[in-house]
């Protein structure tokens, strides 16, 4: 096990490099580049910028010089931990990402919780009352949860705040703390603006996971293994825990190592519709202006966090069922 | 498809044939000399509410298991066996319902089951709850059909014989795995020190099987129920497992309630034997009269079925005409009449025979014998 994990990041470097210039050709494909859209922007405001100037931002940049050399830059300087200048903010990427990445990585980690707290108890009882009044009731819940998409949710949450409680759910953080430093009162204010997010993010995957437990549970309930226990005179619930429901949650746990990429990008327009200072509009942002450098490493950053789910989740696994062998794999 | 107790694979077939010459005389258990039996089953209607109609899977089953005996129930797939089995453990999963008839169960005063010498009606014990769960495992324990589906794949073996030893006894975890060792040892798992610590799908499907048994008997169970023990595993394990069974039944002096389509099987290890056809007994009684002098007419038609050593070579040996009828469509009268080479028309196809005589050892449930009719 110890060597699987070994190798596995080991192979991180490797898919990065390879992650690195699929994104970085991806980002480079549309015509023009980043002071193109730039003029084109100040265009639409009604400004203008001399050509001269333009040329000389261009060599200023270095945009002028082959796509390659871009890359070779950009890259070279990512191994020296710099992760270059945004183009568009003028200021250090790693500035501008650094904070939007821990409140995406937190937003996320508690969605995901979220989902598995009210996701797998759902499952759980839908699958052991299979039919009952409360399992149609989940079961109608779900499906209007899985046809419900999040930003309308969240549109709906924000305006039912305001009209009804008038208070106003955006963001993360109230004003005051908005640029303060870190402190513990600063992290209070965050958890008391975080659950709005986090049910409107998590609810989606609720709907979804509840069905896959439920399904997968009701497979397993009808297994010898399932009624041997019961033969052993175990209660009915520690039993259903204890056994079917091991087997049932394993797709859950696999399905971690995608849960964050996708959530990431799921939740793009929730972040704008609820101005979340989340990473999400920030790669919008970048991508939109022609922002590569930006636009590249936060992809970047995307692609480690999935691969480094998807072996989280290989591990989470393998201490779930036996049968399964990493050294295989 | 209608399946035929018939020894198809040719597997049992030596068993069968050396068996229904001579079936293997053990010592009679307890008989009828005022001991009460163990169990009694009276009457059980088990039946399953479908959309398209009531399944009437057991239809008034009646038997009794004495100490110490074992019990064969013997029909083919379809004829209810199973849920009689699962009846008596209250593990018959929705729709179906016990809806009529008793259980008598006459636990050990000593046990968990908090019998004070009286009889316990299973069925009318709460299906979930404590008095049930007491009994099952501890005083009636079951030995499943699939020994690799009946163990958790995600647990070790002894994890879960641990588990079934605490739930019925009051020891700490090392005495249990130290139990669970020793049964593992007393079925035969060689160096079960290390076995104990396997998972079911890293033993091959005669070491699965007798781990199982180690699990069913780990709480001194009064009652097993075996539930076609032997169908999943090879012919050789097969003859292993049984006379383990027959061994350690000996030896702890517990009942068993032995189910199975096989009839090599049942001449093998049971003293008395209840045919069974569509949710109904035909007839019961010592296996040596079953075998020798089978009365109803089905438990010929299954005798002439399975080949023995005397059966002509390369002759179609007999099977039972026409096949099990759809268990939403049972025939009227005698559940056996459209098969039956005997059948006597404007009776067997009108009334059900009861199974009489009652005081009898091989009471019937067939008009050749008696006109008495079920529920007068």
């Amino acid at each position: 096990m110890h060597w699987f994990i070994i190798k596995r990041l080991l192979l991180l470097p490797f898919l990065l490099l390879i992650f690195s210039i699929v994104s970085f050709a991806l980002i480079q494909a549309p015509p023009g580049d980043f002071l193109t859209s730039y003029v084109a922007e100040l265009a639409a405001g009604g400004t203008s910028i001399d050509q001269v100037e333009i040329e000389a931002l261009r060599a200023r940049y270095g945009l002028d010089q082959p796509i390659y050399v871009q890359y070779g830059r950009w890259v070279g300087n990512l191994l020296r931990g710099d992760l270059g200048i945004s183009l568009e903010w003028r200021r250090p990427n790693s500035e501008l990402i650094g904070e939007r990445l821990v409140l995406t990585l937190v937003l996320t980690t508690f969605s995901l919780l979220f989902t598995w707290a009210v996701a797998i108890p759902i499952g759980i009882f839908s699958a052991t009352r299979q039919y009952s009044l409360l399992d149609y009731l989940f079961t109608i819940l779900n499906y209007i949860g899985l046809a419900t998409p999040n930003f309308m949710l969240a549109l709906v949450l924000m305006w039912v705040a305001f009209d009804k409680f008038g208070v106003t759910v955006t963001g993360l953080f109230s004003p005051q703390f908005l640029d303060a430093p870190w402190s513990w009162a600063r992290v209070g204010d965050l958890m008391s603006h975080i659950w709005l997010p986090m049910i409107v993010l998590g609810v989606a995957g609720t709907a979804q996971i509840a069905r896959v437990v439920r399904a997968n549970l009701l497979d397993e309930l009808s297994k010898p293994y399932t009624e041997m226990a019961r033969a052993k005179g175990l209660p009915e619930w520690r039993l259903v825990i204890k056994y079917p429901t091991r087997v049932a949650i394993a797709p859950v746990v696999s399905t971690l190592g995608w849960y964050f990429p996708q959530l990431l990008s799921g939740g793009l327009v929730v972040s704008v519709v609820m101005s979340l200072p989340t990473i999400g509009p920030l790669l919008l942002r970048a991508l939109v202006g022609q922002d590569m450098y930006l636009a590249g490493t936060i992809i970047l950053i995307f692609c480690m966090l999935a691969v480094l789910g998807a072996l989280v989740s290989d591990i989470l696994l393998v201490v779930l069922d036996p049968r399964i062998k990493l050294e295989s794999a | 498809m209608p399946q035929t107790p018939t020894a198809t694979d040719g597997q049992t077939a030596s068993v069968a044939g050396g068996a229904l010459g001579a079936p293997e005389r053990r010592a009679a258990p307890a008989a009828r000399d005022g001991t009460p039996p163990l169990l009694s089953v009276r009457d059980l209607k088990t039946y399953f509410e479908l959309d398209d109609g009531t399944v009437k899977a057991v239809d008034g089953v009646s038997f009794d298991v004495m100490p110490g005996e074992v019990l064969g129930i013997v029909g083919e797939s379809g004829c209810g066996k199973s849920i009689t089995m699962k009846s008596i453990l209250r593990l018959v999963a929705k729709p179906g319902r016990i809806v009529g008839g008793q259980i008598l169960y006459r636990p050990d005063p000593h046990g968990r089951a908090g019998g004070s010498g009286g009889e316990i009606d299973l069925t009318k014990l709460r299906k979930d709850g404590r008095r049930i769960r007491n009994i099952r495992g501890g005083e009636i324990a079951l030995i499943p059909q699939e020994p690799m589906a009946s163990f958790s794949p995600l647990h070790t073996i002894g994890e879960q014989i641990v588990e079934a030893i605490r739930l019925h006894q009051d020891v700490s975890k090392s005495e249990a795995r130290a139990m669970a060792i020793e049964r593992l040892r007393e079925v035969g798992v060689p160096s079960p020190e290390q076995r104990v610590d396997a998972y079911s799908w890293q033993l091959s499907g005669g070491l699965r099987q007798r781990a199982i048994i180690a699990m069913a008997l780990s709480c001194h169970p009064k009652l097993l129920v075996a539930d076609e023990p032997t169908t999943a595993i090879d012919v050789t394990t097969q003859a292993q497992v049984l006379s383990l069974l027959r061994d350690l039944q000996a030896e702890h002096g517990s009942s068993i309630i032995f189910i199975t389509h096989d009839l090599g099987v049942i001449a093998q290890v049971a003293d008395r034997v209840v045919v069974m056809y569509l949710g109904r007994v035909m007839e019961r009684g010592p296996v040596d009269d079953i075998f020798h002098a089978p009365k109803h007419p089905y438990t010929k038609a299954l005798l002439r079925s399975v080949p023995s050593m005397d059966t002509e070579p390369r002759v179609a040996l007999p099977t039972i005409e026409g096949s099990i009828p759809h268990p939403l469509h049972k025939p009227t009268g005698c559940p056996f009449h459209p098969r039956c080479p005997e059948a006597i028309p404007g009776l067997c196809d009108v009334k059900v025979p009861a199974l009489r005589p009652k005081e009898s050892e091989q009471p019937v449930a067939c008009f050749l014998y008696h006109r008495e009719v079920e529920g007068e």
